[in-house]
């Protein structure tokens, strides 16, 4: 299982967690409509878990982005800042935020598998 | 979609067409297609746009003395008001303060009123109350509104009814539309050029899809509706405009005719006359501004304003990313001093302060039809 999901509705793909991608699920950027800038976050940086990394803003609302798992980021998504509609046109790829290097690997192990994911979603 | 919601007559039209329906005012609303808000904001300012705003209420004043009587409860001439003519209209309370504002057009036997659908109810007994001995308050749930907005609805709008294209901006008749009698006035709430049209709720469906089988025509949702009003200056209630908000501060002056005013020969006689006369004669402490941000991160309501060094200058009401414009924009009430033209401020966001300046309103030049 590469890839993971958070109650927040992010995804992280672990294929090489030296340099994880993370990124929003299709529901948040639904739920959010036309976004319209991104913060994010600071290269170098080591985040903990669940702390704030970013911020995502849609043309009505702001969500804050949740780093899924502890690690440092190693890179952000230089093209989502420049053009921050990827995140709706293209979430799961093109529309990624930031790549971390994951130093705490069972953490990965408590999020939402893909199944679990989709009970999420259903539970809404 | 909770089962407690209201629906307009458009329910069913708006999940055919995909519509993200989400509760407004009671009533279970479009907040867009799937689009998306900024394709169907787009859509208003370079073609049509088809909005539903059945959940506003409409309401018709009936009798000869209806319009003295309604002159009790606005600071706005509308005993002179032609037959024909539309103007905007604030429901005042006795601090000075904005119960809501709305929409009064004179017609051959009535006054046809528009207000907010979150007062709707209140301000259907506020006249019920006031001047129902005075006149028939008609609440007209039987009817749909649609607002087709934008600079080439007149040109789809005229297909089905040619005469619409000698509206002027402000000024309404009856027309016959896909086989309905409506009553159609060239105004709206986006900036552009556009029409309001009051039809039966029983052929609002068909006369949706008439429109919508226009070229120029899609359809959009209160989400644009909110991204174009605030690009043209326009204050939503609740929000840029409230009970705390008085019409001078809220700069809404304009709507004051000068008979009404101090010194003018039908002045006064309304709630809060006289704070409100006495601060078109001195001037206010606070002033609804709008604000352009210097950078990119949107400023939204709620947001504190300082001075650079911090000290509270007032607060925003309404903020996004404005499609049209590119940039954040913002209305917000600011100490009068600062209320000037290019000064600049800080938006407090996220413990960070974002430069923005004081920007002349509207943001986007109006498209209206004075002809």
């Amino acid at each position: 299982m590469t890839t993971m999901f958070t109650n927040d509705h992010e995804w992280i793909n672990i294929e090489d967690h030296e340099a994880a991608v993370v990124g929003i699920t299709l529901h948040a950027q639904d739920a959010l409509g036309d976004v319209v800038f991104v913060e994010l976050p600071e290269v170098g940086r080591t985040y903990k878990k669940a702390e704030i990394v970013g911020v995502v803003e849609s043309v009505k609302a702001a969500a804050d982005i949740y780093m899924p798992v502890e690690g440092e980021v190693v890179e952000v998504n230089e093209a989502l800042r420049s053009d921050p509609s990827l995140a709706n046109s293209d979430p799961m790829g093109n529309g990624w935020f930031f790549k971390v290097h994951v130093t705490h690997m069972e953490q990965f192990d408590q999020l939402l598998d893909p199944p679990g994911y989709d009970a999420l979603l259903k539970s809404l | 979609m909770s089962a407690d919601l209201l629906r307009t007559p458009l329910y069913d039209l708006h999940l055919e067409l995909g519509a993200k329906m989400v509760p407004f005012a009671g009533y279970a609303m479009p907040v867009n297609y799937p689009g998306g808000i900024i394709a169907e904001h787009r859509q208003c300012r370079e073609s049509a746009a088809l909005f539903d705003v059945s959940h506003m209420g409409q309401l018709r004043l009936v009798g000869n003395d209806a319009a003295a009587a309604l002159e009790t409860l606005v600071p706005v001439d509308v005993v002179d008001l032609p037959i024909g003519k539309q103007r905007y209209a604030l429901f005042t309370n006795a601090a000075g303060g904005i119960l809501d504002d709305l929409m009064i057009a004179r017609r051959p036997n009535d006054l046809f009123v528009v207000v907010n659908a979150a007062c709707k109810a209140a301000d259907t007994k506020h006249m019920m109350t006031n001047i129902g001995h005075r006149c028939q308050v008609v609440p007209m749930p039987e009817r749909a509104l649609l607002a087709l907005q934008g600079q080439k609805a007149v040109k789809a709008l005229g297909r089905l009814a040619e005469g619409v294209s000698r509206l002027t901006f402000m000024t309404g008749g009856a027309f016959t539309l896909a086989g309905a009698e409506c009553f159609v006035t060239r105004s709206g709430y986006t900036g552009e050029d556009g029409f309001e049209i009051s039809v039966p709720a029983e052929a609002a469906v068909a006369l949706a899809r008439a429109l919508l089988a226009q070229p120029e025509v899609k359809p959009a949702g209160l989400g644009a509706r909110d991204t174009l009003r605030l690009e043209a200056g326009l204050c939503l209630y609740g929000h840029d405009i409230n009970e705390h908000t008085t019409p001078v501060e809220a700069g809404l002056t304009w709507a004051i005719q000068k008979v009404r005013r101090p010194g003018g020969a039908r002045e006064g006689h309304y709630p809060g006359a006289d704070k409100i006369g006495s601060q078109l004669t001195s001037g206010v402490q606070v002033k609804r501004v709008g604000l352009m941000g210097l950078e990119r991160i949107p400023v939204r309501e709620g947001a504190i304003l300082v001075d650079a060094h911090g000290h509270k200058l007032g607060h925003v009401t309404s903020g996004t990313l404005a499609p049209t414009v590119n940039q954040p924009i913002a209305m917000a009430y600011l100490a009068a001093n600062h209320a000037i033209v290019n000064h600049e401020v800080y938006a407090e966001v996220r413990g960070k302060r974002q430069p923005m300046r004081v920007t002349p309103l509207p943001f986007v030049p109006p498209g209206y039809h004075r002809g």
